[in-house]
């Protein structure tokens, strides 16, 4: 389990992060959501042990997450922020098996053999497994790097905006490889998502960030209503029902489009509010 | 699980890295052997399968000790820009862009004035110190750097290298020896006899722990997050990677003087065709710095034969041209990068 207790973070001093508590247990998906600078990747970041922290604790099974020797927390925790290089001239099968460095330093054995084709086939690398990271598409290097993350076979999956560079196909795949990793493997899996409606159709549990402040923690249905969402952006986003799934209808909505067409009234980040990633409709990105 | 991804465009072979091999190493071999002979006085095979010891010594006391350094000094240079390469995340770095070389040049002039009469491991152990203070500092500068574009890394190395070299200069100045020190630090091997390159052999176990850090080097390349992510203890190899680069780089100073350029065209040679996993391109790197460093000895001893050309200025041409090739072969990911 992945205990955050009354976590302080500030850059310089610029609070971020405010009395974060929260909790992760393994054989779940939590999906961590708020709008720009709400501070879902340095929460993921401190989690990970990749920043430091004034204040709080960080407990991974049980052990604080500065007390433990980085190598073995590399074999029980794995994080990936965005794709580290591109310029990179390995191949999609060198970097997925460097996954496997926590474990073995040497010449993969048998076991690192079948991590590193499990992770290559969940993410269908194993096609364009000879080729150069640095000839990919952002997506399909997207998913090399987190084919490699899921080859270092940790008990706790934390990942920053893995869909970025994703199209429709992959981005899906990617959730649905990722609750596989929860459900069937125990895993602990925390996304950090933009896309509120894929954090709707694939995770157990959401925490929400404001300012810094866990704002909401619940599961999809808690989450995906008006109520839940102005507190969390700021804006009464209209939640559908497509088929039995909640839907946010975000696209259209007024706090959404270019500043001079919202109104005087509108919520004061009204410019980020937009989406990042594009509609749904968008063609798949490729570079 | 369906896979309904489309072939790939083209599949790497790992057939075009194992080519390289026989053309490494039978190249050195046969350079190499024609380079014995090659000198002012004669040395032939067939004087030398008579016994005669004129011949003999000149090639035991001259010839082989020049061939060493030469390759030593090669493998030792590209090693460290391929270490640096890999650790700055940066093409363009090398021990002459980073300030190592510099660093190195200064302390071997500091100790040369100060104990004219110690011994050359004091000069060499000066000149690392020195080398490995001016790459450490470097390195903590980058890291402290918000944005670290292409060009600004070894833009950042070449500033604080003519630091180094100004203050050198300045020494050089104040006891009135501007000259014979040009005339050291430019890279020259002709002096290179039995007695005065041997300290080069250091640079064989430098390499040794640098080959048995490739893999952990390779994931420092990675940056620190994904490093750190991986359980790997990044700082400790990052102090190891400036000992092992301040280290050769001063050897090879101290021995042979300033050799511009293999440090970082040859490691770009190498990853065009092998890759940037540093258990792979290592040894090539290394063979293929001593080919280069070689060639550019043989050009430089066959031109205005029975003179020589430093062989800081045969590798300024050559390495100059190699440049430029591998910069437009690899344009668009500089400007991508």
């Amino acid at each position: 389990m992945i205990e955050i207790t009354h976590l302080h973070k500030r850059y310089g001093s610029q609070p971020v992060l405010r009395d974060v508590t929260a909790r992760v247990v393994p054989g779940t998906v939590t999906a961590l959501i708020g709008a720009n600078g709400s501070g879902k990747s340095t929460l993921l970041s401190a989690v990970g042990r990749l920043i430091p922290f004034e204040a709080g604790r960080i407990d991974i099974a049980g052990t604080g997450v500065h007390d433990w020797h980085h190598r073995e927390l590399a074999r029980m925790l794995s994080i990936l922020r965005q794709a580290p290089r591109l310029d990179l001239r390995l191949t999609v099968e060198e970097v997925v098996e460097f996954g496997r460095f926590p474990h073995n330093e040497g010449p993969p054995t048998d076991e690192d053999r079948a991590a590193i084709e499990d992770a290559l086939g969940l993410m269908s690398l194993r096609e364009i497994r000879d080729r150069s990271i640095h000839e990919l598409s952002g997506g399909q290097r997207q998913r090399a790097f987190i084919a490699m993350v899921i080859a270092q076979e940790t008990r706790y999956v934390l990942l920053d905006e893995p869909l970025n560079n994703l199209d429709m196909k992959y981005a899906g795949r990617v959730m649905a490889v990722l609750t596989t990793l929860a459900h069937r493997r125990g895993r602990a899996v925390v996304v950090v998502l933009h896309d509120i409606n894929m954090a709707a159709a694939y995770a157990d549990t959401v925490v929400a960030l404001r300012d810094g402040e866990v704002v909401h923690v619940g599961s999809v249905e808690d989450t995906m209503t008006e109520t839940v969402l102005e507190r969390v952006y700021g804006v009464p986003f209209p939640v559908v029902r497509v088929g039995e799934r909640p839907f946010c209808v975000y696209h259209t909505h007024p706090a959404s489009r270019a500043p001079e067409q919202a109104p005087e009234q509108a919520p004061e980040q009204a410019p980020e509010q937009a989406p990042e990633r594009a509609p749904e409709t968008t063609p798949p990105d490729h570079r | 699980m369906v896979t309904g991804f489309p072939a790939g465009r083209r599949l790497r072979t790992r057939a075009p890295r194992l080519v390289g091999w026989p053309v490494l190493v039978g190249g050195i071999v046969v350079v190499g052997v024609v380079s014995l002979f090659l000198g002012a006085a004669p040395v032939s095979p067939a004087a030398l399968l008579k016994g005669d010891t004129e011949a003999w010594r000149l090639l035991l006391l001259s010839r082989v000790p020049r061939l060493v350094a030469v390759l030593l000094s090669g493998a030792g240079l590209a090693v460290s820009g391929l270490i640096l390469q890999t650790l700055l995340q940066n093409r363009f770095a090398s021990p002459s862009t980073v300030a190592t070389a510099d660093g190195a040049r200064l302390g071997f002039l500091v100790a040369v004035l100060l104990f004219p009469a110690a011994p050359a491991a004091v000069r060499v152990a000066v000149a690392a110190a020195v080398a490995m203070a001016a790459t450490a500092g470097f390195v903590a500068a980058v890291r402290r750097l918000r944005y670290r574009s292409v060009v600004i890394v070894p833009l950042v190395g070449l500033v604080l290298g003519n630091v180094l070299s100004a203050i050198a200069e300045a020494l050089a100045f104040h006891f009135d020896m501007v000259q014979s020190v040009s005339s050291w630090l430019t890279g020259d091997f002709s002096m290179v006899v039995q007695g005065r390159y041997e300290m080069l052999y250091l640079g064989i176990p430098l390499m040794a722990v640098a080959l048995r850090f490739a893999r952990r080097i390779t994931v420092a390349g990675f940056g620190g997050d994904t490093a750190h992510a991986l359980g790997l203890d990044y700082t400790r190899v990052l102090s190891a990677a400036v000992l092992i680069v301040s280290g050769i780089t001063a050897l090879v100073v101290v021995v042979g003087g300033q050799l511009p350029f293999v440090g970082l065209v040859v490691p770009n040679l190498v990853a065009l065709i092998a890759g940037d996993n540093l258990r792979v391109t290592l040894l090539p790197t290394a063979l293929a710095g001593a080919f280069f460093v070689l060639i550019a000895d043989v050009v430089g001893r066959v031109v205005i034969f029975p003179y020589e050309i430093p062989i800081g200025l045969t590798i300024g041409v050559i390495g100059s041209a190699a440049f430029l090739v591998t910069m437009s072969r690899r344009s668009t990911h500089v400007a991508g990068a």
